[in-house]
């Protein structure tokens, strides 16, 4: 039997309305979390992870961006068509994010044990008095010891990883259904990414949620996540099990960011790059979005769109050497 | 706290010392008499001689200054020149009158300045930003002799809504209050709006709206004690400034404050009125940036009073 899923985003495309144009950020998107499942969304920066996440929180400031088309099904109701008041509901309550920056993504002026309870007693309805021991309980859980001093402390007495466990606390303080995490380890030094990810799927199973978690380091997506949706400029070029992808990678964008992570064994070489850089928005190659970087480029690369290809199995592509038809346009 | 403050005040000392000594020399170097000054040209030059001496004028300037500090520490500026009466008594007689027409300016400044920045910042771009920004503009811009003169054109002269100079009933401090009070007003709205903009593009505040909360929430507890931090240094240096006295209304509107007073004991070379007023002056700027440099610490848990 099909798993139900929890969230589901269908055909969503984001464009921004800038001075110098209209951009298009997220292009079609198309994918779907399953309760209880981590999916990982992996691509360079700009690729349209981060503005695909706050789509989902409808947090895009707007103007400039605005949601032209899809929709964002989450436990089967479009978020796309809640009011703001219904929406602030479903923040911090039933999805809650964590962000990149744990150093800047707290209010300085503000205990943090202040900042974690005043989230609780939003969406929980509970006293004062009862917030404050539910917001030393989940700084417990996220591993802070001495919880009860370190409610009245500030950001700024903290460290980056002990920042970020506060952040994952006051995310999870009322058992979100859905976790989307920006990049949460990026920032972190490569010891504490890994406390983290480790609390960040522990906590998981604890509280029985679905993790969206957005990165540009596959190496976290390994250790983390069951799925993997690869992003590149605006568009999903692949999708697959995490073992799918690190075995046989289909895409030749997702076979470049393999290639290119450092390995210890094996003979000592240059790291593979993968060669020029993201497409401006502005002005996207014709063809296939991937084409000037891409060693496999054809004629009909150049001059034709790929279409996103069901292989089965939940693996999807986007590339004509492997099968895809041209994109409808 | 109570360490801080005291170890400020101490590091206030040299600060006074310097105004004073430089206010000294200034007054030494600039030409006049004070004895002509009070006796008149025409007076006999040995009558001169004598009010010097009893002045101590003809002693060396060091002995001069050391009296005027030994005295000042005492609470004794000295006399007037022209009134006789102790210069101690003249400012703390004027200043009461300044300090009522400084907080009353400064009250509605405050209030009017923050609401509209803050106003400007939320909906930027907005008519009621270009409109609010370009008046704020205007009321930096214009001289304040100007806004006064037509203020009492049109307040006084011809709606005769309110009296056009003087200071006997309450009613009297409202123009003035206005006009001393646009200014900084409108410097409030334009730096509220700058820093406002600045903080709800911070990460914490789309963590704040992440988590669920309303954006009256968001923008009144979350960004509004953020951008307030940097524009209590605004409001603080400028309060210390009013507090000591605008020449310009003061003297417009005829108020007897410590502005006018300034202006009087400088057109009448009244030496040790001027020495008074300034270190005084001086007295008000170092308290004020305590008060501004405390409340930092109640508004900026980063800044802890070392």
């Amino acid at each position: 039997m099909e798993e139900k899923s929890l969230l589901e985003v269908k055909d969503l495309t984001v464009k921004f309305f800038t001075d110098d144009g209209v951009v298009t950020a997220v292009d079609r998107v198309s994918f779907d979390i399953k309760r209880g499942e981590t999916l990982g969304m992996v691509g360079e920066s700009g690729c349209g992870k981060s503005v695909t996440s706050l789509a989902i929180m409808r947090l895009l400031p707007s103007p400039p961006a605005r949601i032209t088309s899809g929709k964002i099904l989450f436990e089967g109701e479009d978020l796309l068509q809640k009011s703001e008041a219904e929406m602030r509901r479903i923040r911090g309550n039933r999805i809650s994010m964590i962000f990149q920056e744990p150093m800047t993504s707290l209010n300085p002026v503000f205990t943090v044990g202040r900042q974690i309870s005043e989230a609780i007693m939003l969406h929980q309805k509970l006293s004062g008095k009862e917030a404050v021991e539910r917001a030393v309980e989940m700084l417990r859980l996220v591993g802070i010891p001495n919880p009860e001093k370190r409610y009245h402390e500030y950001p700024h007495q903290m460290s980056g990883g002990m920042r970020q466990r506060v952040m994952i606390a006051m995310a999870l303080s009322c058992n979100p259904k859905l976790l989307i995490a920006d990049e949460p380890t990026t920032a972190l030094d490569v010891t504490i990414q890994a406390q983290i990810l480790d609390l960040m799927n522990r906590l998981k199973d604890r509280v029985g949620m679905s993790v969206l978690l957005i990165t540009h380091d596959l190496g976290v997506v390994a250790e983390t996540a069951r799925r993997v949706v690869v992003m590149y400029a605006g568009q999903v070029v692949e999708e697959a099990s995490c073992e799918d992808l690190f075995e046989n990678p289909l895409h030749p964008y997702t076979a470049g960011l393999l290639k290119s992570i450092p390995r210890l064994e094996g003979e000592k070489g240059r790291l593979n790059v993968i060669e020029g850089s993201v497409p401006n928005p502005l002005n996207l190659p014709p063809g296939c979005r991937f084409n000037p970087r891409c060693p496999e480029a054809a004629d009909i690369c150049r001059k034709k769109s790929p279409a996103l290809l069901e292989m089965g199995n939940g693996r999807r592509v986007r590339c004509f050497s492997r099968g895809s038809p041209p994109e409808e346009v | 706290m109570i360490d801080y403050i005291i170890r400020r005040l101490i590091f206030a000392v040299p600060v006074l010392l310097g105004v004073s000594l430089i206010t000294f020399i200034l007054l030494n170097v600039v030409p006049g008499d004070p004895a002509v000054e009070m006796l008149g040209k025409h007076a006999d030059p040995d009558a001169v001689q004598k009010i010097r001496n009893q002045l101590g004028l003809n002693d060396p300037l060091y002995v001069q200054f050391g009296r005027f500090l030994w005295n000042a520490c005492r609470g004794d500026l000295g006399r007037s020149f022209k009134t006789g009466q102790p210069v101690t008594k003249m400012i703390l007689d004027t200043f009461p009158t300044t300090v009522k027409l400084a907080l009353s300016s400064a009250f509605v400044a405050v209030a009017v300045g923050l609401t509209v920045g803050v106003i400007s910042a939320v909906k930027q771009y907005s008519f009621f930003d270009h409109a609010s920004m370009i008046v704020a503009l205007a009321g930096i811009s214009a001289p304040i002799f100007w806004v006064a003169v037509v203020a009492q054109l049109i307040f006084g002269l011809h709606l005769k809504w309110l009296p056009i100079s003087g200071y006997s009933t309450p009613k009297h401090m409202i123009l003035p209050a206005i006009v001393l009070g646009i200014r900084f007003a409108a410097s409030i709205a334009r730096y509220t709006r700058s820093t406002f903009l600045d903080v709800i593009r911070q990460d914490y505040i789309r963590t704040a709206r992440a988590k669920g909360l309303a954006e009256r929430a968001v923008i009144f507890v979350h960004a509004l004690k953020n951008a307030l931090i940097p524009v209590v240094t605004v409001i603080g240096m400028q309060i210390s400034g009013l507090l000591t006295g605008s020449f310009l209304t003061e003297t417009i509107f005829a108020i007897p404050g410590l502005g006018r007073l300034s202006i009087w004991a400088l057109s009448n070379r009244d030496f040790p009125l001027v020495q008074g007023i300034v270190l005084f002056t001086a007295v008000i700027f170092v308290i004020g940036n305590l008060i501004v440099d405390i409340s930092y610490a109640f508004l900026d848990p980063r800044v802890r009073l070392h």
